[in-house]
């Protein structure tokens, strides 16, 4: 249990605010890029604890919540095919598609499995050779590794009845859209230290250069998100624009060479849509032309579906940080996580869900 | 007859449920959390009313004769039926114990009813029922009715049972959440979500290796020695299903009154919080089998306490919260760094996450 009890002291957190407190003289915005860092920030009443004058923002980097509509459109129609074994993570299931969501699917009959990993999904193909099995593959850089060696090992197995839902986004396109887009307050960013345990922070390199902002690679916990803080907060006080690794336990500078590899032997870049922002370019992976037969798109032929979003739902200002989910009209009543009008609402990483489970409209 | 039925329910009941998009039954609507306080309230509530069924608690109280009387009843469909720790066939036993146990009664009677998929091997269905028996044994409670029916092969999962049970309601016992008072101390009898992380490691396609084990167990004998210390215990309830945070929020809401809980007093064993953190679970929510948490008048809480400690089922035990005048209907949490938060009920069942 090393390294979640000693980043969870409450002795070290007070020290660390008491940093910030002295270091802090004028008031700064900062986004944090990965849902993950928004639950810690909120579950454990960070923003609560930091001066007024520090401002957080919620970034983009909810994975489940910048998935496109019409991505989910695609899986419903997928997974409600007969002779289709669905299978996804958790937490996508109650993403709310045009109609449906998953969980409903599952409840009318079709065959949606929760794993943890692709390669369950390639033994639930290699276990039903009668069956067409799909994995959605939703993430960041994060996951992207997990699903190049499904795909990659099914090729290599010769396996057939397996294909990938891909929906793959990039973190570096996602900072440069939000910081070249007009009205961006945002002055330091902390990173998204797990996207950086497969990808390193070279790539940062540049982007904080090109916008002057500096860019703390930070981990999950609540002491990494106060140290990540003082570093960015520090940069920001002496005028300083670096990348700077808070996650030095867990991130190297290139990353993990050989799951870098595997990705860019299966993938490739191309331009994606986000969920509440839009197209993207150059911001997410598809596979490549020799592995074309594993694209789930393709094979079940759902490539024309198209969606449109829910006109009351604000996820995009929220996910590029210019507003917070309590400005929204409908939070906390037309849109809850039982009834979610956007995915920021159902998954365990985004920001509504966060501000409506620990009560950020309550407090 | 199914047509008759249906249009006589069609022109005679229009469904109340504000949840249009669920026509039908989401496996949510039993999971203990939001859906399920919908389905009570909305439809069963209405339909059922009546002055025992109303304080909604783990099991009705009654007097007959003078004397005061708990029941209760449960259902146990849980997959797989072996799991560390326990068998469907304990948690059958002493799921209706600990329902009759937190209404302060010392359990009598249980019946008990299988409905068993054609097919499930006899060496299992023998395993069952010795867990079974075994069980009923250590709380000292006799099955005296049961039912048996069997259903064709894919209209079952193995085995379901069901568990009624009895039991007398002591004298100047009084459980009910109208008695919950500002400055009550919240007491838990140990570690919380082994339970739910047992099973979860041993579900099909989601295998873990480890060695937490279901605290399945009955509290009675706990209860009663809890009595023999103070009567001053205003309310009790089992954290199964939806885990500690709904329990204490459903007390909140019943009462209303406002619960505050401190997560660094929150007994749980390094083990659970690290499959937790792996699989994006909040402890808080994940089921138990043999907690109670019990609400108790601050004077008496430090004897209750050390009473309980020296149980085999409450040698863990801690006072991790208080009932506050703040904030009524409402759980909050002070984080193990000083922030707070609201601990709200949990809507729907807990999903694995992404990364």
């Amino acid at each position: 249990l090393k390294y979640i009890t000693e980043y969870r002291s409450s002795t070290e957190a007070k020290k660390l605010v008491a940093l910030i407190k002295q270091r802090v003289t004028k008031p700064w915005t900062i986004m944090e890029i990965c849902g993950g860092q928004t639950h810690t920030i909120v579950k454990f009443g960070i923003d609560g604890l930091l001066p007024k004058n520090i401002t957080l923002i919620h970034g983009p980097g909810c994975p489940v919540c910048v998935t496109p509509l019409e991505i989910i459109d695609k899986a419903l129609a997928i997974a409600s095919k007969p002779n289709v074994i669905f299978t996804s993570y958790g937490d996508m299931l109650r993403v709310p598609g045009s109609k449906k969501d998953l969980l409903t699917i599952k409840a009318e009959g079709g065959d949606v499995h929760i794993v943890y990993s692709p390669i369950d999904a390639l033994n639930i193909a290699k276990q039903n050779p009668d069956k067409e099995v799909v994995f959605f593959g939703v993430g960041f850089e994060t996951t992207a590794p997990a699903n190049a060696m499904a795909v990659h090992q099914a090729k290599q197995s010769e396996l057939k009845n397996f294909s990938l839902l891909s929906s793959h986004v990039l973190v570096p396109p996602a900072i440069e859209a939000i910081l070249s887009s007009q009205g961006t307050n945002i002055q330091g960013f902390l990173a998204a230290g797990h996207v950086c345990t497969v990808m390193g922070y070279e790539e940062y390199i540049p982007i904080a250069q090109k916008y002057r902002v500096p860019i703390v690679v930070t981990g999950f916990e609540p002491i990494d998100i106060l140290q990540g803080l003082l570093m960015c907060i520090g940069q920001l006080e002496s005028g300083n624009y670096e990348v700077i690794n808070q996650y030095s336990r867990v991130v190297r500078l290139e990353g993990n060479v050989p799951a870098k590899n595997l990705i860019f032997k299966v993938f490739e870049p191309t331009d994606r849509n986000w969920r509440g922002i839009g197209m993207i370019p150059n911001s997410g992976y598809k596979l490549r032309p020799e592995y074309i037969d594993y694209d789930a798109v393709i094979k079940f032929n759902v490539g024309e579906i198209i969606a449109e979003e829910s006109k009351l739902c604000i996820a995009g200002h929220i996910l590029q940080g210019m507003k917070k989910p309590h400005d929204c009209p409908a939070f906390g009543t037309q849109c809850t996580p039982e009834h979610p009008l956007g995915a920021p609402m159902v998954s365990s990483e985004g920001a509504c869900a966060a501000y409506y489970h620990y009560g950020r409209n309550k407090l | 007859m199914t047509n008759q039925n249906s249009t006589n329910i069609a022109s005679g009941f229009t469904c109340p449920l504000p949840i249009t998009d669920y026509k039908s039954v989401l496996l949510a609507h039993g999971g203990g959390g939001k859906l399920s306080q919908q389905l009570i309230h909305k439809l069963f509530l209405p339909s059922f009313q009546n002055e025992f069924l109303e304080p909604l608690h783990d099991g009705a109280q009654f007097t007959i004769g003078g004397q005061r009387f708990a029941f209760s009843t449960d259902s146990y469909v849980i997959n797989p039926i072996f799991f560390p720790g326990g068998t469907i066939g304990d948690l059958a036993v002493n799921g209706t114990i600990n329902d009759l146990a937190m209404c302060g009664a010392k359990p009598l009677f249980l019946s008990t009813a299988f409905i068993i998929e054609e097919g499930l091997s006899m060496d299992d269905l023998w395993k069952v029922i010795q867990s079974m028996e075994t069980a009923a044994k250590q709380a000292d409670v006799l099955l005296v009715t049961g039912d048996t029916k069997v259903v064709e092969r894919g209209k079952g999962d193995k085995i379901f049972i069901n568990t009624s049970g009895i039991g007398i309601i002591p004298d100047g016992v009084n459980i009910n959440p109208k008695n919950v008072k500002v400055g009550d101390k919240i007491i838990i009898n140990g570690e919380i979500a082994s339970h739910g992380i047992a099973v979860m490691s041993v579900r099909e396609g989601l295998e873990f290796e480890t060695k937490i084990k279901s605290d399945c167990g009955p509290l009675s004998g706990l209860v009663e020695t809890m009595f023999s210390a103070s009567r001053n215990i205003h309310v009790m309830r089992d954290p199964t299903r939806g885990g500690v945070a709904s329990a204490l929020n459903e007390i909140a809401s019943s009462a209303q009154v406002g619960i505050t809980i401190d997560e660094s007093l929150i007994p749980i064993s390094d083990e659970v919080r690290g499959a937790c953190e792996i699989l994006g679970f909040d402890p808080l929510y994940v089921a138990n089998e043999g907690k109670l948490l019990a609400f108790v008048s601050p004077d008496d809480a430090d004897k209750v306490l050390e009473t309980m400690k020296q149980h085999p089922l409450g040698t863990s035990s801690a006072i991790i919260g208080e009932v506050v005048s703040l904030h009524p209907g409402m759980v909050t949490m002070k984080s193990s760094i000083g922030g707070t938060r609201v601990v709200d009920m949990l809507s729907g069942e807990q999903l694995p996450r992404i990364c």
